[in-house]
């Protein structure tokens, strides 16, 4: 077996895309249909949104297990907003604005309080998602403008949804700001020895601050977008996300000890990960049998490498 | 001279298709202690693994008391009485000290650990090996120099034969070391047999009676230091004459490049007024905790004064003492490594271009003759001496005003502690300031223009080159 | 104002010592104002109800101890309640014994293959026990079909044993105090536990003593894991219903627990009495709020206000400065 296939982690995912298309394409006629394949976009893109920036951070050694508790947040401001008439571009701002202070909020905590990140949005995922339930206890908010669907339901040209669209544009935008910027460099050394990276005269914790508010954003963003498409907000809205959104970062080949990581990686783990989910979902397959596959892979993904080592 | 306590016979050893021990022999004796020198990467690190059973000999046989030995794990090794003092201090910070000595060895009935005896015997250890901590204290209420005790302690409830002390001094003040060397002869009169391993040469002819000599992975020389000088000692170590260990250029220091006034940061230095000027090398001594690297961190912006103010020409670089931990990032090539503090330069509107990193790394690589076959190949893979080159590199690039040098030489081989001293001197007779912060005596004095010494925070003294002796530095930086 | 003895006591003992007062104040504070909050009947509604929590955070503090976390521990309640509701549906007849014995040899051996990746593998916990819990709830699913199991498919004493009442307290709460007694007791006497602590505080230094610290975790995890298994059975028994989401998000709080209680998330430092005080600081919490009149929805962004402050106090203590400078 060559073992340079099992180091190029890109080209392994790529294969897995392959063969996920192979199959599913046996296994469904369906599958095959450029309306389809549309579709099965969904399954990914706002999970992948909040990827692409979470791989930043957990490249800088850090990590946000708050994500999904944002989304609940900003989509609970919005629905409350929307009730007392917001208009579209309103609702939008507060969405991305709700998520970025949030993101703030796990900034400042890790950067001036000084606790450990994964210790503080484990906190703050509980006060966030515990906001969304105080204010909205077991309501359901839908007031929402009709043009709101837009974001989340409307297509830019053809089969080429917006969701798909933004995703596309910020892939292409922070695999430039990571692999081709003096910042982006930046972040991989900050990841690989803060310390040394802090005696280069590099900011670390304004970097730190700014990778939180960021993934903040793209919270707010991906709320923005879920809660267009569903046209509703629960309290309990995007539940469990934030596993799957990590699993994504690192089946994309980011190294959990910081340091490491590509954003084709992630946006390939992407597509895996919205492939394997809509190919379930069209042969019938309940979401939650779903979880195992995202479970068994999340340990493959990691424990191959160990064992390649191991030898 | 009665059989040796250990011998060790042409043992081999090697990483991947690295060799590290080329075939070594050491004899060690009971009541004795022994220096073991050798340059970096003379293999004495592998050696001390090998006897503390973590790395297993590919060749080559070690008898104790007579009779082979072998030492599968860091347990079989204890049992045969081999303590080590661990340079990084091997302790356990949140237990207490009675339990760091008994630590997977507690007296205990039935698995339930029998605390009165545990602490009645920690006692009696501490008590006959003088120290000034009770059983009780929680270990990390301790500092450095009683943490080596603490191991000293867990090698004699051990019962150790063998005590090896692995560079115990390196971060020590005199004061300290002095009790340790105490400590080490009270062992060695007890009948134990001794390795010591520093960089000290001082040290070892304070407290070594035998010595032996690695190079290269190979023992190229033993005996009684008493027929030995430090000259043939240093001959053997490196191989080669010594040239010219210190070559100071000469310089007349120009216009003042920085100013300090009345320094100060909440509990670890005040009031440090000085000014630097162009082309000075200004030396500061003291003991190691004295407050100097806090110093160089507040001069270099990583930590914030207090009070007092800082007027400076140009920037300020730090080359700091932790060459692995602060120094540098040990995954990255030494490309991106140069790169790192010149990202805003190299890439002034935000893209980074690998051509112009590697042109850039080439340069300070042929300039400071770093061996390495290529800017791309990682710092982890090179030499200490070759890393530290790599992080003074990083700096020069960045053409500073002001250099600050935070124990550049530590524990790197003499070829390469002279290339840091060739560059340092030039660098300031090409019209800039650096600042030599060692505890390297002869380092300081050789180096400098003019010597600072800071004892507990505070600047205690200040020497021009003439009036830098040994024993006025020293005098300054002791607590008298 | 300052007691002698108090200066001498470890860190460990202070942090303890204060969360003791702040747990106490807080329960005289709510009772002033409710009297009834301090009778016996609330009082063993209120150990009840923080029970499982108790149990599960003891398990939770071994892992976090040797530098790890479980965050499959709730998975793995449901699951192993899932197994006990569907063995005891089988076997109506054959009583609980098979069951305590059914679900802690299955909650261990789910424990087991998260040590066993820990450990082998040196994979990062966190990654390890995100992908299990995922695999933990989709099993059961897969087990049961995604139907529930309901008290009318339970035999009485399946049911009947956690509220089995024993002087004022159930059955259940008795369990958790013994745990928690037996907690406190082992870790500060049992050689194994000694042992636990050195491997999370000095895995290098422990390995130096022959203390392979991946076994260390290892034996953590498979521990936890039992708790888990057991506490599933407990909690299907004392709701009297087993379905696929039982204790969603638990392991959250039961972190929680853990962090207030003074657990240090780095490793090596931690105590059973603590994290018991933890436990009841948000148990108090919990139980007062419909007193108080807020609705319970408030209780989990009450929690993660007690997490960000109960972390923020801690990396606060942390950092203390040593003093070089010497005063004139």
């Amino acid at each position: 077996m060559n073992l340079a296939v099992f180091r190029r982690w890109e080209s392994m995912l790529a294969l897995v895309l392959v063969l996920e298309f192979v199959l599913f394409s046996a296994l469904s006629p369906y599958f095959l249909d450029v309306d389809t394949l549309s579709d099965a976009t969904f399954n990914f893109t706002e999970r992948a949104l909040v990827a692409l920036p979470l791989a930043l951070l957990i490249i800088a050694g850090e990590i946000d297990i708050s994500v999904a508790g944002v989304i609940a947040l900003a989509s609970v401001a919005m629905g409350l907003a929307a009730g007392q008439g917001a208009g579209t571009a309103t609702l939008a701002i507060l969405g991305c604005g709700t998520g970025l202070a949030a993101g703030c909020i796990n900034g400042l905590l890790v950067t001036v309080g000084r606790v450990p990140s994964i210790v503080a949005t484990i906190g703050t995922m509980t006060l966030f998602r515990g906001a969304a339930y105080a204010v909205l206890g077991d309501r359901v908010l839908k007031n929402y403008p009709d043009s709101f669907a837009l974001f989340g339901q409307g297509y830019l040209a053809g089969p080429v949804s917006i969701e798909l669209a933004l995703f596309v544009l910020l892939a292409v935008l922070y695999g430039m700001f990571l692999h081709g910027t003096r910042w982006g460099r930046a972040v991989f050394a900050i990841g690989a020895n803060p310390v040394a990276t802090r005696f280069s005269g590099i900011a670390v914790d304004r970097y730190r601050f700014a990778l939180f508010a960021l993934t903040g954003l793209a919270s707010g963003l991906a709320a923005v977008l879920l809660t267009s498409r569903l046209g509703s907000t629960r309290p309990s809205i995007a539940q469990g996300w934030e596993l799957e959104i990590i699993s994504m970062v690192i089946l994309g080949g980011v190294s959990v000890w910081g340091g490491k990581g590509s954003i084709l990686g992630v946006v390939l783990a992407a597509l895996v990960f919205g492939l394997i989910t809509f190919g379930l979902g069209l042969m019938n397959i309940p979401g939650i049998v779903m979880s195992i596959f995202t479970g068994a892979l999340l340990i493959l993904v990691v424990a191959v490498p160990a064992l390649v080592r191991r030898r | 001279m009665p059989a040796p306590l250990l011998t060790l016979t042409d043992v081999r050893k090697s990483f991947g298709g690295v060799r590290a021990l080329a075939g070594v022999d050491l004899e060690l004796h009971r009541g004795s202690i022994t220096a073991l020198l050798g340059e970096n990467g003379a293999g004495k690190s592998t050696l001390v693994k090998i006897l503390s059973g973590v790395h297993q000999p590919d060749a080559g046989t070690i008898h104790l008391d007579g009779a082979p030995a072998r030492m599968p794990t860091p347990v079989t090794a204890r049992d045969l009485g081999i303590g080590v003092v661990h340079q990084e201090c091997l302790v356990f910070d949140h237990l207490s000290v009675a339990e760091n000595l008994f630590i997977n060895a507690h007296p205990a009935r039935r698995g339930l650990v029998d605390w009165r005896t545990l602490q009645a015997r920690a006692s009696t250890v501490l008590r006959e090996l003088g120290a000034d901590f009770g059983p009780g204290t929680q270990v990390a209420a301790l500092g450095i120099a009683q943490k080596h005790v603490v191991q000293v302690a867990r090698a004699l409830v051990n019962e150790s034969r063998l005590l090896i002390l692995d560079e115990p001094t390196a971060s020590l003040s005199r004061r300290e070391c002095a009790e340790l060397f105490r400590i080490a002869r009270q062992l060695r009169d007890r009948g134990c047999a001794l390795l010591f391993i520093t960089h000290r040469f001082e040290e070892i002819f304070e407290l070594a009676d035998r010595y032996a000599v690695f190079r290269d992975g190979a023992s190229v020389g033993a005996g009684a230091l008493a027929q030995a000088s430090r000259e043939e000692l240093i001959r053997l170590m490196v191989g080669r004459p010594v040239e010219q260990l210190f070559p100071k250029q000469d310089s007349t220091p120009g216009e003042a490049l920085l100013e300090v006034e009345r320094l100060g940061r909440a509990g670890e230095f005040a009031d440090v007024s000085f000014t630097l000027r162009r082309g000075e090398i200004l030396g500061i001594y003291g003991l190691v905790g004295a407050g100097r690297s806090e110093l160089a961190q507040v001069l270099f912006g990583t930590e914030r004064p207090d009070a007092g103010r800082v007027r400076a020409q140009g920037d300020i670089a730090l080359v700091p003492e932790d060459r692995q931990g602060q120094g540098s990032i040990l995954p990255f090539s030494i490309a991106a490594n140069i790169a790192l503090p010149n990202l805003a330069a190299l890439a002034p509107r935000g893209w980074i271009r690998a051509r112009e990193e590697n042109e850039l790394a080439r340069h300070w690589m042929q300039k400071l003759s770093i061996k390495a076959q290529e800017p791309a190949q990682p710092v982890h893979s090179l030499s200490g001496g070759n890393q530290q080159k790599v992080v003074l590199a990083k700096w020069l690039a960045r053409k500073p005003g002001v250099l600050i040098l935070d124990e550049p030489t530590k524990g790197i081989d003499v070829g390469a502690k002279a290339a840091v001293h060739a560059v340092t001197s030039e660098f300031a007779a090409a019209g800039h300031g650096v600042i030599l912060i060692s505890s390297e005596l002869p380092e300081v004095i050789a180096m400098s223009d003019r010597v600072l010494v800071m004892r507990r925070g505070r600047l205690r003294g200040e020497f021009t080159r003439a009036a830098a002796t040994s024993e006025a530095l020293l005098r300054a930086a002791s607590d008298a | 104002m300052t007691i002698a003895p108090y200066r001498r006591w470890s860190e460990s003992a202070r942090r303890d010592l204060n969360l003791a007062l702040l747990t106490l104040a807080l329960f005289v504070a709510v009772a002033a104002r409710f009297p009834v909050f301090a009778s016996p009947r609330n009082v063993a509604g209120l150990l009840d109800d923080t029970a499982l929590l108790i149990m599960l955070a003891l398990g939770q503090m071994l892992v976090i101890l040797v530098r790890g976390i479980d965050l499959s521990m709730a998975a793995n309640l449901a699951l192993c309640g899932m197994l006990a509701a569907l063995f005891n549906r089988a076997y109506p007849a054959a009583g609980v014994a098979p069951v305590l014995a059914l679900t802690l040899v299955a909650g261990g051996l789910l424990g087991a293959f998260n040590g066993v990746l820990v450990w082998k593998l040196r994979l990062p916990p966190i990654v390890v026990t995100l992908g299990t819990l995922s695999i933990y709830r989709g099993a059961i699913y897969l087990l049961s079909r995604g139907a529930w199991v309901n008290e009318n498919e339970m035999s009485r004493d399946f049911v009947g044993f956690t509220r089995a009442p024993f002087a004022g307290l159930s059955t259940l709460t008795w369990i958790a105090l013994l745990c928690a007694v037996a907690a406190m007791f082992a870790m500060r006497h049992a050689r194994i536990a000694r042992n636990l602590y050195a491997a999370g505080g000095n895995p290098e230094a422990a390995a130096y003593s022959g203390i392979d610290p991946g076994r260390m975790q290892f034996i953590a995890y498979v521990v936890a894991g039992a708790i888990a298994g057991l506490a599933g059975y407990l909690w299907v028994s004392r709701f009297a219903v087993a379905y696929t989401d039982i204790a969603l998000g638990f392991e959250l709080q039961v972190i929680a627990a853990c962090l207030i209680g003074g657990v240090v998330i780095a490793g090596g430092a931690g105590s059973a009495l603590g994290v018991l005080l933890g436990c009841l600081f948000l148990g108090i919490i919990r139980n007062s709020l419909p007193l108080v009149g807020i609705s319970a929805f408030w209780q989990m962004f009450i929690n993660g206000v007690v997490i960000v402050v109960a972390v923020l106090l801690s990396a606060r203590q942390r950092r203390h400065a040593r003093s070089i400078l010497e005063a004139r």
